[in-house]
């Protein structure tokens, strides 16, 4: 097969001090790339560009020339996201080594919901809470423990608003390392324990989510965490990669089409770059056919500064203090938001935001209509894609995709004051009729 | 007005391997001048061509981020701690 250089740098890159041919521990990647300079660097345990401090990510040499052969092998793979290992910076045998195999979520074709929201397109839910942590990490961790396994790393880290510290914690049980993980002191109750259980060390930090990041930086550069895979820090740019699988599998379960637009919920904003980056992919390995799609990202209005920037036409970002029930969006400084304003202007689509009460409404919505209990980021999500059409920025007629990223059960406590019981009655009939139920 | 300023992994070598370094200055852009009369080069990786902050680089002057303060005017009281950091992002 022939390879081809696949970048998503929107710089030319320069002349490369990296080696340029793939090494077995990371399948087709050849080396990390300066999003912001185009520097390149050797595959290591690294996160920012010497030269200017810019985010880095996998460089692939991408198998090309033979996509029947390669829609094939994916098509045979087992039922996770090492079905796309070809595409990914892990070996070729990392379907054999411990995981907790996540991903080939289902894609809910929701007619119900479309009639409420007057969709007369194609609308699917992405519901990325089948994973085995109920939350789309478990995509990224998995990416990110193949990474640390190579490097030596015995402990796993992170920095988390909840649902990655859980991911972390029960693929270090799976994979056989110690876990060590930092969380905001104040997070859900649900997603405390989920973190918890797994057996790992569990810190809470007296700060956000922003000051936790902090933290874990300044951790890395300390003696005290030396040795130690922090799976969103210095192993960020193989971590990151894992969303990607979302790009693939949308596509996949979609005949091998592109969708026309797509909903996503924005923190960091690396999800969103990454599922834009793995559409690039497989139009380039002609696995679906070359055409434009629009992303839309969805935020909470109590830390939208991605929709911010986006309304008022800017192209940095200013950071907010955050304040909403969305709290696995709660990143008030978020790393990649310059480029998901580019990537919403230049596919067409938009950055919104909705109101905690929409949240929970949308919430409600969906649990209502298709029988899925999102989290607050579905909530997210779902509450910004009615809006969107609302606001004729989203096309009702076309294919749409929107994600849920985590499981509502996580999140209890945004729904908790306004759900419950219909009535509590005596356990008699008369009682029963008296409820006013039938 | 002296000031310690904790310096990222990735500017160590300008820095001769210390992880915290003082410096002078009543202000963040003092503090950076001071930097780099001592360490030639590290002000051009947390300042971009026209003087700003680059935007991958989060500065703090003790807990704040000066971004929410006066950016490069922020006061730098005697003792104060500036650490210099890479945006990382955990979250979607």
């Amino acid at each position: 097969m022939a390879v081809q250089s696949v970048e998503s740098s929107t710089t030319s890159p320069a002349a490369s001090p990296a080696s340029t041919s793939p090494t077995p521990s990371f399948g087709p990647a050849v080396a990390l790339s300066c999003r912001e300079c185009g520097e390149r660097f050797d595959l290591g345990p690294i996160f920012a560009c010497t030269a200017c401090f810019g985010p880095l990510e996998i460089a692939y040499e991408l198998p090309t020339g033979d996509p029947e052969g390669l829609r094939r092998r994916i098509e045979a793979g087992p039922n996770n996201i090492w079905r796309y290992a070809p595409l990914l910076p892990v070996p070729a045998d990392v379907a054999d080594t411990p995981s907790l195999n996540p991903g080939f979520t289902k894609l809910v074709k929701a007619d119900n919901l479309a009639r409420e929201l007057g969709v007369t397109g194609e609308l699917h839910i992405k519901d990325d809470s089948g994973n085995p942590t109920h939350s789309f990490k478990d995509r990224v961790v998995a990416i990110a423990v193949q990474a640390a396994r190579t490097f030596g790393f015995t402990t796993l880290s992170c920095s988390s608003t909840g649902n990655l510290a859980g991911a972390v914690g029960a693929a270090a049980a799976r994979a056989g390392f110690r876990s060590c993980v930092f969380i905001p002191h104040d997070l859900e109750a649900g997603k405390v324990v989920m973190a918890a259980v797994y057996g790992g060390d569990l810190v809470g930090i007296e700060g956000t989510y922003d000051d936790v990041n902090r933290f874990c930086s300044e951790l890395i550069g300390d003696p005290a965490g030396e040795g130690w895979g922090f799976v969103n820090v210095n192993l960020r740019p193989y971590y990151g990669e894992g969303s990607k699988t979302l790009a693939y599998e949308i596509c996949e379960q979609l005949g091998w089409r592109l969708p026309d637009q797509i909903v996503i919920p924005i923190a960091s904003g690396s999800q969103l770059t990454k599922i834009d980056k793995g559409l690039k992919e497989l139009i380039q390995l002609g696995l679906v056919e070359d055409r434009p799609y629009k992303i839309f990202g969805a935020q909470a209005e109590g830390c939208s500064p991605v929709s911010a920037a986006f309304k008022a036409g800017h192209d940095v970002v200013r950071p907010q203090k955050p304040n909403t029930i969305a709290k696995s969006l709660a990143i008030g400084n978020p790393a990649d938001g310059p480029y998901v304003l580019d990537i919403a202007r230049r596919t067409g689509g938009a950055v919104e935001d909705v109101t905690d009460e929409q949240v929970v409404d949308a919430i409600k919505l969906l649990a209502r209509t298709e029988g899925i209990f999102a989290e607050t980021a579905g909530g997210v999500t779902v509450g910004v894609t009615k809006k969107l059409i609302e606001d004729g920025l989203l096309d009702p007629a076309l294919t749409t995709v929107v994600l849920n990223t985590g499981d509502g059960l996580k999140t209890l406590d945004a729904v908790a004051p306004t759900t419950g019981p219909s009535a509590t009655i005596r356990p008699t009939l008369d009682s029963f009729r008296e409820a006013g139920l039938v | 007005m002296s000031v310690n300023v904790r310096i990222p992994t990735i500017l160590r070598t300008y820095t001769g391997g210390q992880a915290e370094v003082s410096a002078e200055g009543a202000t963040l852009a003092e503090v950076l001048a001071d930097l780099e009369k001592n360490h030639q080069g590290i002000s051009a990786r947390v300042l971009d061509d026209t003087g700003k902050l680059r935007r991958f680089v989060n500065v703090y002057v003790n807990d704040d981020d000066v971004r929410f303060a006066d950016g490069l005017a922020t006061a730098t009281p005697d003792g104060a701690g500036v650490s210099i950091i890479p945006a990382v992002a955990g979250g979607c």
